[in-house]
């Protein structure tokens, strides 16, 4: 391994396992990021649920895919709460002055985020489960579909950074780390199908990568069909390239993006 | 060859020149007390001179180091402490100081004998294991300190260190320093303070919006500032005159008394406590009542007046 590669590894294992003690203090905050898509997936069965109709499948089992991508982007979230904090407590400053990597503070942040979000997905699946989703596929499908779903989650993170270290304070971080998020999670197929939308919207959630990512999930664990996901549009018939696809994206857009403004940042 | 090097550095913030064309020069082994009010640029300086900040114009090199060109190498023989505590709530003491070990890229069984004799070093290890966020005030800053040194650095930079210490706690990091520097390590520390200056530093450079203004030992800037003077009050207005008299032959510069008749205080520059037995033995024999006698030691704010002309306007310096 070269050496710059091996510094990063080791820094951002360091500021992981800083990162991994505070959610051990703080529990609640695993906690509490495990009730939100409890209530989601309560909320939408019991209650939207009865009224809103898929085709060829029960509303749960479609429902599942959806509050997984859901979850783990707001869960990404709390990367931009993460460091605004760290900044407002001048830590960033600190570890700016230290011999380590610059990416490390990032990659130890979004790394903590990643498994915050595994711990919450092992919830859902059981919360799931209970409910009555099924998953229809073989393990290795579904094993994919819960790698992708981390990808993504880890992907959503880096967006997550930017914004943390773009704004001026916590607060405003706790706001605007999650409100872009219910346009972009609702404006998607995660929990109605898109045919009923207007022509625009439905164009705008097709394209999304709650879609892509959601569809992916539903093939990858046999929770589609054809009514749902016709095979005649592109984003449907190909959402396991695109979902991979908008996640390679979001990476080499935003972990550059988000290592410029780590170096500015304290400098403010 | 001198360790710090700073030449015409400027940083603006807006309007706000911060840094106005400061140069400085720290020899290897020595102590720079960087002494001014609030707002002077002394933070400013720091968080140059530890890359943290580009300055719009200027040279800097640290232990020989162009810190512009080269941010990273300085970033591995220097050790900062912030004006405030940047350390983690969550974690204990020891993990802190173990992450910041780590981070210096010591081996991790290596990084936890530091941080052992880091917290007993500075009087933390009945805390170790506790979460920072139940520390007092000084103890955080006593922590950050420890953070600072982890790795042994050569150069060591100190933004008002002891601001917020007990007298006591005080004292022991002013000989945590000075054993640094006995070790041959060379230090830069802002304060507010001219005590703490005199007792650390071996220059003193007086920053007033953004530029030194005056360099010396603290001897030279005391001589300048006028040193130590007596107050004296007394009982009785008519004895006066025979007060001067006594108080001339005391005095190192009898050209600088003020008098004031309406409080019947005379004030005089003198040489040391000595001066201070020596009236109160006098005045005694000479049966001069006396309500109060001190010896007052030149202020921050003194040194300002006598250098500037205006005192250290606290907060301002558009
Ligand atoms: N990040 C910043 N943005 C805008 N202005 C700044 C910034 N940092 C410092 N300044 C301004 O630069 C000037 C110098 O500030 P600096 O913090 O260096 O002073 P200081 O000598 O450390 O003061 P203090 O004793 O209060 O710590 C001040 O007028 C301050 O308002
Ligand atoms: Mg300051």
């Amino acid at each position: 391994m070269n050496a710059d590669v091996r510094a990063i590894v080791h820094d951002g294992l360091v500021v992981t396992r800083r990162n991994l003690l505070r959610m051990k203090r703080v529990p609640d905050v695993v906690v509490f990021a495990a009730i939100q898509p409890l209530m989601f997936v309560l909320l939408f069965a019991y209650v939207f649920g009865s009224a809103i109709k898929v085709p060829g499948i029960s509303y749960r089992e479609f429902l599942m895919a959806g509050v997984f991508t859901q979850t783990v982007a707001f869960g990404s979230a709390s990367t931009s709460v993460g460091l605004a904090e760290d900044l407002q407590r001048g830590i960033i400053e600190r570890f700016r002055s230290l011999p380590m990597s610059r990416a490390a503070v990032l990659i130890g942040r979004t790394s903590a985020d990643l498994l915050n979000n595994l711990v919450v997905t092992i919830v859902l699946i059981g919360t799931g489960l209970l409910v009555g989703w099924r998953m229809r596929s073989g393990l290795f499908d579904a094993a994919s579909g819960f790698v992708l779903l981390l990808v993504f989650a880890y992907a959503m993170s880096w967006i997550s950074a930017f914004i943390g270290l773009s704004v001026r304070s916590v607060e405003v971080a706790q706001s605007a780390g999650f409100i872009w998020l219910f346009p972009v999670t609702f404006v998607s197929n995660a929990f109605v199908p898109t045919a009923g939308m207007p022509t625009g919207l439905r164009k705008i959630a097709e394209w999304n990568p709650i879609s892509a990512v959601t569809t992916a999930l539903r093939k990858l664990f046999g929770n589609t069909n054809d009514q749902i996901a016709p095979m005649n549009r592109w984003p449907e018939r190909h959402a396991i390239a695109l979902a991979v696809m908008w996640c390679v994206l979001i990476l080499v857009t935003f972990v550059p993006l988000s290592v410029r403004r780590y170096r500015v940042a304290a400098t403010r | 060859m001198p360790a710090i090097v700073t030449e015409g550095v400027v940083k603006t913030f807006g309007k706000v020149r911060a840094l106005d064309g400061l140069d400085l020069e720290v020899d290897e082994g020595t102590v720079l007390g960087l002494l001014g009010p609030n707002g002077a640029g002394k933070t400013t300086a720091l968080r140059v001179l530890t890359t943290l900040l580009k300055p719009d114009s200027g040279r800097v090199s640290v232990a020989g180091i162009d810190a512009l060109a080269r941010p990273d190498e300085v970033r591995r023989v220097i050790g900062v402490s912030g004006q405030h505590a940047a350390i983690d709530e969550y974690l204990t003491g020891r993990e802190n100081l173990v992450m910041f070990a780590e981070l210096y890229q010591l081996p991790r069984h290596k990084a936890r004998a530091r941080a052992d004799e880091l917290l007993e070093q500075f009087a933390l290890e009945e805390a170790a294991d506790r979460p920072v966020r139940g520390y007092s005030g000084g103890m955080r800053r006593r922590l950050d300190l420890a953070g600072a040194i982890v790795s042994r650095p050569k150069v060591l930079f100190l933004d008002e260190p002891t601001t917020g210490l007990d007298p006591r706690s005080r004292n022991d990091l002013w000989s945590v320093i000075d054993d640094l520097v006995h070790l041959g390590t060379t230090v830069l520390l802002t304060t507010q303070y001219l005590e703490e200056a005199d007792e650390l530093a071996h220059q003193i450079v007086v920053v007033d919006h953004g530029k030194a203004i005056e360099r010396g030992t603290s001897d030279q800037l005391k001589a300048r500032v006028g040193g130590e003077s007596l107050r004296v009050v007394l009982a009785q207005l008519n004895q006066l005159d025979a007060a001067v008299a006594i108080l001339r032959r005391i005095t190192t510069d009898p050209s600088n008394f003020v008098v004031d008749a309406r409080l019947r205080s005379i004030n005089l520059p003198v040489g040391g406590i000595d001066a201070l037995t020596e009236a109160v033995s006098r005045f005694r024999a000479a049966d001069i009542e006396l309500l109060d006698i001190a010896l007052q030691r030149p202020s921050l704010d003194d040194v300002f007046l006598a250098l500037t002309g205006h005192t250290a306007d606290h907060g301002a310096a558009q």
